[in-house]
């Protein structure tokens, strides 16, 4: 018998501000309810988060599960395990979708280890299809096809889990399309007394810093990356140059990052963020296959590299072979001149 | 002798899939996985540097552990020539096929067999697989604490480690009790290996490693004294099997991976319509004017 469980979806959130990546995962779960027959749910867990439900309805979830309590702000993993379990033994979910982020890929395989459930990490792409297991001689209707890149980007898996519910998946921040909220839909709020007891509350946080990003690659509509061809960190002053001159925001490869050139917030690709900007413009980037993997959704690729050989140019819809000192200052000059 | 701590750091011998050369790619493109060279898991190494560290800041023992095929032993020895004071390999063919829940299973049944250790250590990710699962799984296998993605120890002392981990946008000081498991990111500049501890080191040896090196091995009792000869010398590598370290046959390997691999595509460089433009003023000139026609640009 196929399962009716649901699709869950856990709803990251700092301060009370929820992770796009979440909403991203609410739209996909619709898609993937409504293929399925089922509900979209949503687990929103920590402290004073009732603001916060009324957005997720509008993005999709029928049922919110809301568990506050103080002891789970700020995020530590076991408390959030130990909520998000009970709510499994309780309602039995089908599907339980996370956000490939820092908090997903540390929260979710607690929770997957404890419910003996298989999780795949990182996934761009999830659909509903069958399976033949041709090594067991077993078949599954509508299960989730979990697709990832794997072996540093070199191939692609399609993943599936064979034991009992849920399914468990991160998936990549960005790609997943998030759809226009529909203003007003309304949901049924379910809240949860979460069940905290001394075993789970054992790690302290005893000092905390963070900022807000101020890099938004992933919402950038122009993007002006460098790589290792930038040569130094003051290389990137001309990086930034042309993105300002053309309204866009700072890329960089893993190898300017790792060169200390740029900060990692700024990293494009594989371990960096997904983009899918109007225009990308790779300077001085070799385009390995791990950054490429975060950057060929762009509309529109300008490639500028010395080496006419660099791979870079297979993905690129322009590719200027050149020196990009020459190169960029000239492309200033003539936005400016036209613009 | 007594140490104050046990350190169990797991590491993880991988393809190295981040420095892809020519002859690893295949005509049509894609990459073949074979021709890649077998390396130390990068974040493996930042983890057993940690450990290294623990080790020159409080007396602690420092015991590298590695599940994979019998040739895995050679990042064992690597570790050794850095600092390890012990290795032991966790092989078994019963262990192949394994997802990152029956990794975890049976990395636990391998830390419980060790017997009591104050920290697991651990790299946040494999280079081949890049899922950072195995760490957070084997911290609730074994129902201790997980303090993830850690840059340094801040302290350490009986029962209780304070550590300073990456989160998103900033950092966190996280305070645990022991035993607990850390996962360590590119945060440290691994040591490299010592020649003195190469000398010594490059003579310990796994079980199978001395029955191949002497076919006539084949006495049970020669190779029982043997064995505890180089023990003596901290010059064995212990080799545990799935029933060495009381592993569940169904919860390992293949049989006790509910994920399964339903299809895998090579990723193939695709040439889309791309447009030569010539470094000139002239031709940047155009492009640029292409964009701004289209709305791309202004």
């Amino acid at each position: 018998m196929a399962n009716i469980g649901n699709v869950w979806v856990f709803i990251e959130q700092e301060g009370g501000n929820i992770a796009e990546v979440s909403l991203e995962l609410l739209c996909k779960g619709r898609e993937l309810a409504g293929r399925l027959g089922v509900k979209t749910e949503a687990l929103l867990i920590g402290d004073k988060l009732g603001k916060c439900v009324d957005k997720l309805y509008e993005y999709g979830a029928d049922t919110v599960f809301l568990a506050e309590d103080p002891r789970l702000e700020p995020f530590t993993v076991q408390p959030f395990a130990k909520v998000i379990m009970d709510l499994i033994r309780e309602y039995n979910p089908n599907i339980l979708l996370f956000g490939a982020t820092m908090k997903g890929r540390e929260l979710a395989p607690r929770v997957a280890s404890e419910k003996l459930a298989g999780l795949t990490a990182d996934c761009t792409s999830l659909r509903i299809d069958n399976f033949d297991d041709k090594v067991s001689k077993k078949s599954y209707t509508d299960k989730l096809m979990q697709i990832r890149p794997a072996f540093g980007g070199n191939i692609i898996a399609t993943i599936v889990n064979t034991w009992d519910d849920p399914q468990m998946v991160t998936v990549r921040e960005g790609v997943m399309k998030m759809d226009e909220p529909m203003v007003g839909r309304k949901g049924e709020l379910i809240k949860v007394k979460p069940a905290l007891s001394g075993v789970e509350t054992v790690v302290k946080v005893i000092e905390r810093v963070r900022e807000d990003k101020d890099v938004n690659l992933k919402g950038a509509q122009i993007i002006v990356a460098g790589g290792y061809g930038v040569g130094s960190k003051e290389g990137f002053n001309l990086i930034k140059q042309l993105a300002d001159a053309l309204g866009g925001e700072v890329g960089a490869s893993r190898a300017a990052v790792d060169a200390g050139w740029i900060e990692h917030d700024h990293q494009v690709g594989q371990t960096g963020i997904t983009v899918r900007p109007k225009l990308y413009i790779a300077c001085g980037i070799s385009g390995s296959i791990q950054h490429r993997a975060g950057m060929t959704g762009g509309k529109k690729i300008i490639a500028i590299n010395t080496d006419p050989d660099a791979p870079i140019f297979a993905v690129s819809h322009y590719s200027i072979v050149g020196d990009l000192k020459t190169v960029i200052p000239q492309m200033i000059k003539a936005f400016k001149a036209k613009a | 002798m007594t140490v104050s701590y046990t350190v169990i750091v797991f590491v993880k011998q991988v393809p190295d899939t981040q420095n892809i050369t020519g002859e690893a790619m295949t005509p049509d493109g894609t990459v073949n996985r074979a021709a890649l060279p077998a390396i130390f898991n990068p974040e493996d190494l930042n983890a057993l540097e940690l450990a290294l560290q623990l080790k020159d800041r409080y007396d602690a023992k420092v015991i590298v552990g590695t599940m994979g095929p019998p040739n895995a032993a050679e990042v064992l020895r690597n570790a050794l020539y850095r600092g390890a004071d012990e290795a032991f390999l966790l092989t078994d063919r019963a262990f192949a096929g394994a997802d990152t829940l029956a990794t975890s299973y049976a990395l636990s049944c391998a830390a419980k067999k060790y017997g009591k250790f104050d920290l697991i250590l651990c790299g946040r990710q494999a280079i081949d697989g890049d899922t950072a699962q195995v760490g957070p799984q084997l911290a609730e296998k074994l129902g201790i604490p997980q303090i993830c993605y850690v840059e340094d120890v801040v302290k350490l002392t009986k029962g209780k480690i304070i550590a300073k981990r990456a989160i998103e946008g900033g950092y966190e000081v996280l305070e645990a009790p022991t035993p607990s498991l850390l996962t360590v990111i590119d945060s440290n500049v691994p040591r490299p290996q010592n020649a003195k501890r190469i000398m010594k080191y490059k003579k310990a040896k796994t079980k199978s490693e001395l029955i191949k090196a002497n076919s006539t091995y084949t006495d049970a009792n020669e190779r029982a004294m043997e064995e505890s000869r180089l023990d003596g010398k901290s010059l064995l590598i212990y080799e545990w099997s799935a029933e060495d370290v009381g592993a569940d046959r169904e919860r390992v390997g293949f049989a006790g991976s509910p994920t399964k691999v339903k299809e895998i595509m090579n990723v193939v460089l695709t040439a889309t319509d791309s447009k030569m433009v010539e470094a000139t003023e002239q031709g940047i000139s155009s492009l640029i004017q292409e964009l701004i026609n289209d709305h791309t640009l202004g």
